[in-house]
């Protein structure tokens, strides 16, 4: 069944089919309703990274190095991680620039330089031909052995073959023409191929699905499970070595420089950057992007182990490439529709891989290296051309034809001497040559464009001569001379052990020195001169991508003047006068102008056209183009700073603004707080003036009652005049200590009282205090003990306010406790660096809500409305008012809740470090008298 | 939004985690001849680390409600 032209025939039904996806995809695409954006499509567009090195290569690989096929991918895995900051910020830039390729990307950052985005083209290109030798290499092998089905035969040597026979070449000139088919069939300003991408995920599924069948019909096909192989390939000499430990993995330094290198070439490939960057439909994305897409390195990895054990396993003469095993396993078993499914996923991974390495690459050739030198040439009249976009997409279907032929010249030159993985590493190696420039272009500002060609040449230079060369020499096609003994035979100048440095593969070799020169220049030539003033506003534009919304655009680092009808016709050019007409009315409709016409051709459209240019031949081509139709002034770097700073100084600003805004709003709060506040104060003041009017009134109204009576009636017998004077009396004495305590209370609030302070023995205030009240102790029959400590140190304080506080206290105990069987108890103790007295009674108690409140002016304990006051209110915030001057404390502690009776009113007097150093003074004093 | 963000600082430390796990020395510890289910120690050891460092982002990234 597995003839000729049924391989034949299956493969171009896979292409066919491949192509009906990509044109469904671009169709719904035009019609506004896009298949591609999806997170997990885009995830297996990234895919495109697994290529015939992964499907078939990675087999091989294993069976030289056991694990050393594996850093490709974990290197990848860990990079992805990190495009959360990183590639988002480059998918930023790129979308605001209209950036359409990493040269393009490279050259826009230092300053539209279209000497740089030809030098990344040139190094892209011949970076990334071996990779497309291997492709070819693959894919013309296996069809090969597929072919030979039943025999198994190794396919001869291309090189040996004249050209006309080699079907290789028969198949690179396939691909070119399915990929013009595919990706050039008409003129996209943003270059982004819906179509494709839809391919290129169906193509990830596919090859998936072939490595893993191929991989369960090994594991649990040929063999009984994973453990089955590792136990039989534990004891085959040959395979015993790549178990893990020995020499299979003993080179860890080798390890982590693939993974290096890995971790930039998942990043810079270009059809890794076309493909992340520049088709990207929604920077949201990339949050799956960066799970799914290492699940699927994991995946498609699970069975390389297995396969390759087990091709060793069945193939142990060595006389079957360990880089087919994946196809001729299955062959060997006779089973033919797997071989044939195996066949189209390795065209599967080839194809997706030169389609979009090669539209990528042809973009990069077209604008930044031909159409640059083409719009030079005056003689050629291109600028006068009407309409230039048919150019344009000739010159890329020429490139695409161009780039497959290298990929073929190299691998008639020097692809037989190399497994797949080693070309495609050499590819690696040059790709990684761009990490600094754009790394270092995004994050900092001080890299300049002679920095980044410097930087970028002398990495360049150095893979063509560690890497590149030695491998035209491994194949013959350069004498192996210099190889052995050092160009001019200097040996320290030998390509693979340059300075004598050795012990390290050639890849970690050409990686270091590379990445020395590389860095090393671009590092020392940025900082050797100071950035000019395009280059200063491009790093501005990129490094501050994200803050863009509140500073520099590019459009205020532009200033001349321009007409509408110089622009269109330019962009017509380029893109077909219909495509630009419909361009320009949609952003006159964006910007409310009725038509075109009327457009005022100010910065912002300039800007605009340039971006649209840009997209289609590259931005250091189109600032050319546009300046050629537009009078410019060009800026000084001086201006250019001017304007910088403006914008730093107006992110400042608004900065300070937002801060002034924040400080104006806590100013507010606190401003209602304190009106708050005194708001409560003005009532409480009012509150205490009705009140004390109030409390006034009583004992006047009182007074004034008995005088009348006295006045009117004067036949009043003489028992009850003397009874009414005594009231009067009595009410006049309390109306006095009523305004001698309110007096009191607003001399101690102000701050206005005077304190007479000396030393003090606290006994004997407290037996004072005790005399005085004695009487009013015996009158109701209420028992007072005190508890005074045999000796206690003196206090400074004023000797009636003391005592007013514990006659006070004494006299509310005395108030409350049921008269008879009351008891009240004075307390004085030494407490720490105070003094302390407690007065307690076996009165009714106060209930907790009452305790905060008996310490507020006019407010005593219990329902003031029912029962008659018994006090002035007056007593106990004064006293707490004397006992908080002296830095002591006032408080009660009562719990009659719990059934406890009785109240305990304490304070503490500080005996306070001044105080003692005032009374040691006096004592000094009074001895110094003596 | 994607940007600076909790997210990404896990992710980070995701990342520098899998850098030291799957690179010498700790490549070198687990390079011997035990088998885990039959599989050398040093495959399974890899395959389940960077397994469970793809486990680890899906989680830290489709965790819903911690968008901060």
């Amino acid at each position: 069944m597995l003839q000729g032209p049924i391989i034949i025939a299956a493969s171009f039904a896979y292409l066919g089919a491949l192509f009906a996806i990509a044109y469904y995809g671009d169709k719904r695409s035009d019609e506004g309703r896009s298949i591609i954006a999806n997170p997990t499509i885009y995830a297996l567009s990234l895919a495109v990274y697994c290529t015939t090195w992964t499907f078939y290569g990675s087999v091989g690989r294993a069976v030289s190095s056991g694990i050393g096929f594996l850093p490709i991918y974990v290197g990848p895995t860990l990079m992805v991680g990190l495009w959360w900051f990183v590639m988002l910020k480059i998918i930023r830039i790129s979308k605001t620039n209209h950036i359409t390729s990493i040269a393009d990307f490279v050259a826009s950052r230092y300053g539209k330089s279209q000497a740089l985005g030809g030098l990344v083209t040139i190094i892209a290109v011949i970076g990334v031909i071996p990779y497309i030798s291997l492709q070819l290499k693959a894919v013309s092998g296996s069809l090969a052995i597929l072919f030979n089905y039943p025999e198994i035969v190794m396919p001869q040597r291309s090189a040996a073959l004249p050209f006309s026979q080699d079907h290789t070449l028969y198949i690179a000139l396939i691909l070119a023409a399915f990929t013009i088919l595919f990706g050039t069939r008409h003129l996209d300003a943003t270059e982004r191929h819906e179509g494709m991408v839809a391919a290129i995920a169906f193509e990830s599924v596919i090859k998936l699905l072939a490595f893993v069948a191929v991989g369960l019909f090994v594991t649990f096909g040929i063999y009984d499970g994973f453990g089955d192989i590792f136990r039989r390939a534990e004891n085959a000499p040959k395979l015993h070595a790549l178990m893990g430990g020995g020499a299979s993995s003993g080179n860890y330094g080798n390890w982590a420089s693939l993974t290096l290198l890995s971790m930039m070439a998942i990043m810079f490939l270009p059809r890794q950057f076309q493909i992340t960057v520049v088709e990207n439909v929604n920077e949201t994305h990339l949050r799956r992007a960066i799970w799914l897409f290492p699940l699927y390195l994991l995946l498609i990895n699970i069975f390389v182990l297995p396969i390759a054990f087990g091709g060793v396993l069945h193939f142990p003469d060595g006389g079957v490439d360990a880089d087919t095993f994946v196809l001729t396993l299955p062959m060997v078993e006779r089973q033919e529709a797997l071989a044939l499914f195996v066949f189209i996923g390795g065209l599967s991974a080839a194809t997706g891989m030169v389609i979009v390495e090669t539209i990528a690459l042809s973009t990069m050739v077209c604008n930044d290296l031909v159409m640059p030198v083409l719009l030079r040439q005056s003689w050629l009249g291109l600028i006068q051309r009407a309409d230039l976009s048919g150019l344009l997409l000739s010159i890329r279907r020429g490139a695409i034809v161009v780039i497959l032929i290298l990929g073929y010249i190299y691998f008639r030159a020097a692809g037989e001497a190399y497994a797949l993985v080693g070309i495609g590493l050499i590819s690696f190696s040059a790709i990684a040559q761009f990490a600094p420039a754009i790394i270092g272009g995004i994050y900092w500002k001080g890299g300049t464009r002679l920095g980044a060609i410097t930087g970028l040449s002398a990495g360049f230079a150095v893979w063509l001569y560690t890497l590149l060369l030695p491998s035209f020499a491994k194949s013959g096609w350069l004498p192996a001379d210099f190889m052995q003994y050092g160009l001019f035979g200097l040996a320290l100048l030998k390509p693979q052990q340059l300075l004598g440095f050795s012990g390290v593969d050639e890849i970690t070799h050409c990686l270091f020195w590379s990445m020395l020169a590389n860095i090393g220049c671009y590092v020392l030539v940025s900082l050797a001169r100071r950035p000019s003033a395009v280059e200063t506003s491009q790093a501005t534009l990129f490094v501050d991508v994200f803050r863009q919304s509140q500073g520099v655009t590019s459009r205020s680092l532009w200033r001349g003047s321009a007409h509408v009808d110089d622009l269109v016709p330019l962009i017509g050019r380029f893109l077909g006068p219909e495509r630009a007409r419909t361009a320009f009315q949609d952003y006159a409709r964006r910007r409310g102008v009725k038509s075109v016409a009327e457009l005022a051709a100010d910065a912002d459209l300039v800007h605009y056209a340039e971006k649209l240019l840009a997209g289609a031949i590259g931005s250091a081509s189109a600032r050319v183009m546009v300046s050629s139709v537009v009078k410019e002034e060009p800026l000084g770097i001086d201006e250019v700073m001017n304007i910088l700073d403006e914008a730093s100084q107006v992110r400042a600003y608004s900065r300070q603004l937002e801060q002034k805004s924040r400080e104006l709003e806590e100013a507010t709060r606190e401003l209602r707080e304190a009106n708050q506040r005194l708001r409560e104060l003005d009532r409480m003041k009012d509150d205490f003036i009705s009140t004390v009017s109030h409390e006034l009134r009583t004992p006047l109204t009182s007074i004034r009652a008995f005088s009348e009576i006295l006045c009117d009636d004067p036949k009043t017998d003489l028992a009850d005049r003397k009874r009414f004077l005594s009231i009067i009396t009595k009410e006049t004495e309390r109306l006095t200590r009523l305004i001698n305590q309110i007096l009191d209370m607003a001399k101690l609030e102000s701050g206005k009282t005077e304190w007479h302070d000396e030393e003090l023995d606290l006994r004997e205030v407290v037996e004072q205090s005790v005399a005085a009240t004695s009487s009013l102790f015996a009158d109701r029959n209420v028992a007072l003990d005190t508890h005074l400590t045999g000796t206690v140190p003196p206090v400074l304080a004023d000797r009636d306010r003391i005592m007013q506080v514990v006659i006070n206290l004494l006299s509310n105990a005395v108030k409350f406790v049921p008269a008879g069987g009351g008891r009240v108890a004075v307390r004085l103790t030494v407490e720490g660096e105070a003094l302390r007295i407690d007065v307690e009674d076996n009165g009714p108690g106060i209930a907790a809500a009452d305790q905060a409140v008996i310490f507020e002016k006019f407010r005593q304990g219990g329902d003031t409305m029912t029962e008659k006051p018994a006090g002035t209110g007056l007593g106990l915030p004064i006293s707490r008012q004397i006992i908080e001057h002296y830095g002591g404390r006032l408080w009660v502690i009562s719990q009659p809740e719990k059934g406890i009776a009785g109240a305990t009113f304490s304070f503490t007097l500080p005996r306070g470090g001044h105080m003692r150093e005032r009374s040691l003074q006096t004592g000094a004093r009074a001895a110094a008298a003596a | 939004m994607l940007r600076a963000t909790l997210k990404g600082q896990r992710l980070v430390a995701v990342i520098l985690l899998g850098c030291v796990l799957l690179n010498y020395p700790f490549l070198r510890l687990v390079d011997g001849p035990q088998e885990v289910f039959g599989i050398p120690v040093l495959f399974a050891y890899v395959f389940g680390v960077w397994a469970a460092l793809i486990a680890l982002m899906a989680y830290i990234i489709e965790k819903r409600g911690d968008t901060r």
